[in-house]
């Protein structure tokens, strides 16, 4: 199936768009090592966003991976990752700010380094997030997708390098109209001292809503209440 | 573990917190505040907003990042989404808390136990009362993932994630010295739907120390 959209992302790339219902956006990483903060609002409502604490305690995991879902704050399916090769996607370490970056890789500011300058995950999610009106206070704990946090007994959190090799991807798909806010900045524990430009495919694809045998909502039960609820939402709504 | 050296007769402040209500109130850098677990297993959602300016806000990914691990306990430094140090746990004999799991919303209560959920007392609702009583009023979108203290949920190296009975008991409490001027949210958890307060919603009760 040829894609509906198509576009590569360098370095620390920044996108943001709606995507209606049923659509499916695939994430590939050409490199290897790559790591993908995003944000989810629904697109009509964007007080409702992702939530991580309810997807994670909704389907009692601490990582995303085929075929769970991405809840939102209201009780609803937000997306569900339909395809994936790699497996983990951490959902907890947050995102770098200007300060961490500075620390870790040294000045390289854009006055030095034009358009390869060192941005930071903070930065590039307010000035995609400002482009839909909103703001800080709309910047929540994000996903770090292709990136693998493993936590020990106590808690403690080792990253594991290079958990997406190059070709590996993920797929959402998107249970109810969303804003879409990514970028392709390190994740923030990656122990690499080097910043690396790595390159993202984005691309989506034209689908359907699952049906009710789907993996990604007979996969918990919660996730098919959620869906329940999206139901409710889209029965009002529209 | 790490036991207090504060006498509670020090205190400038003391309030009980019934189970299902909020409270909401200022602490000032330099003072301390303690949260006390009076009858075991209660879970307290806490909110904290720089006093000079509410955006500023406490941050669990950030908190988690700074110390590479997901529970609160002595020395964590609970920081905010402008990567400041907020407040700095001094005390603590529950010796674990959360920051994943969230507060419980009747929404959430729809998706994690049934549709005819919805109609009971969530913390989120107490969150946004709060939040709208405080001098600037705060909305939802000011509501964002908070630290439940006393609550115990454990997270296993294959990446699965539970609520487990609760690690505290009658008397434990958790205390932390303000690094700022911090407004602090406190939703006292009324739900029956897991063990995060045992099945029994039960009053917690604040202390304020002075510098």
């Amino acid at each position: 199936m040829n894609p509906l959209f198509e576009r590569t992302l360098h370095g620390a790339g920044m996108w943001s768009a709606v995507v209606s219902r049923g659509k499916r956006l695939r994430l590939t990483d050409l490199d290897g090592g790559s790591n993908v903060g995003m944000l989810l609002y629904n697109a009509l409502e964007r007080t409702e966003r992702y939530n991580m604490p309810d997807t994670l305690k909704g389907q009692h995991i601490f990582y995303l991976r085929a075929p769970y879902c991405l809840h939102s704050d209201m009780g609803r399916l937000l997306a569900s990752v339909t395809a994936d090769s790699v497996g983990w996607h951490d959902t907890v370490c947050g995102h770098s700010d200007s300060a961490r970056v500075l620390a870790k890789y040294g000045a390289n500011n854009y006055q030095q380094a034009s358009n390869d300058w060192n941005r930071n995950t903070r930065d590039c999610f307010l000035i995609e997030l400002a482009k839909w009106g909103l703001g800080k206070k709309d910047l929540v704990p994000n996903l770090n997708l292709l990136s693998k946090v493993v936590a020990d007994e106590e808690g403690n959190l080792s990253f594991v390098p290079e958990n997406s090799k190059p070709g590996d991807f993920i797929e959402l798909r998107f249970e109810i109209d969303t804003l879409v806010v990514l970028n392709t900045c390190q994740h923030p524990l990656d122990p690499d001292p080097v910043y690396r430009h790595r390159h993202v495919k984005l691309e989506v694809f034209a689908g359907e809503p699952p049906a009710l045998d789907d993996p990604s909502l007979t996969v918990r039960p919660e996730n098919l209440r959620a869906w329940e609820n999206n139901q409710t939402y889209h029965t009002l709504r529209f | 573990m790490t036991e207090s050296t504060l006498n509670p007769e020090a205190a400038i402040y003391r309030e009980v917190i019934p189970a299902g209500d909020w409270w909401v109130h200022e602490i000032k850098k330099g003072q301390t505040l303690r949260i006390l677990d009076l009858e075991g297993n209660q879970a307290a959602d806490t909110l904290f907003f720089s006093a000079a300016d509410p955006t500023e806000r406490y941050s669990a990914d950030r908190t988690i990042q700074e110390q590479a691990a997901l529970y609160l306990t002595t020395g964590t430094k609970l920081m905010s989404t402008e990567g400041n140090p907020m407040l700095t746990i001094t005390a603590d004999t529950c010796g674990r808390h959360d920051t994943l799991g969230g507060a419980c919303s009747r929404e959430s209560n729809t998706m994690r136990y049934a549709h005819d959920k919805e109609c009971m007392h969530a913390c989120r609702d107490s969150f946004i009362r709060g939040a709208q009583e405080w001098k600037v009023e705060l909305t939802k979108r000011d509501i964002t993932c908070n630290i439940n203290f006393f609550m115990n949920v454990p997270v296993s190296p294959g990446g699965g994630l539970t609520f487990a009975d609760g690690i505290s008991a009658p008397g434990r409490y958790v205390e932390m010295r303000a690094e700022m001027d911090v407004v602090c949210l406190i939703s006292n958890c009324p739900q029956l739907n897991n063990p995060c307060n045992g099945w029994n919603p039960t009053p917690v009760e604040v202390l304020i120390f002075p510098s």
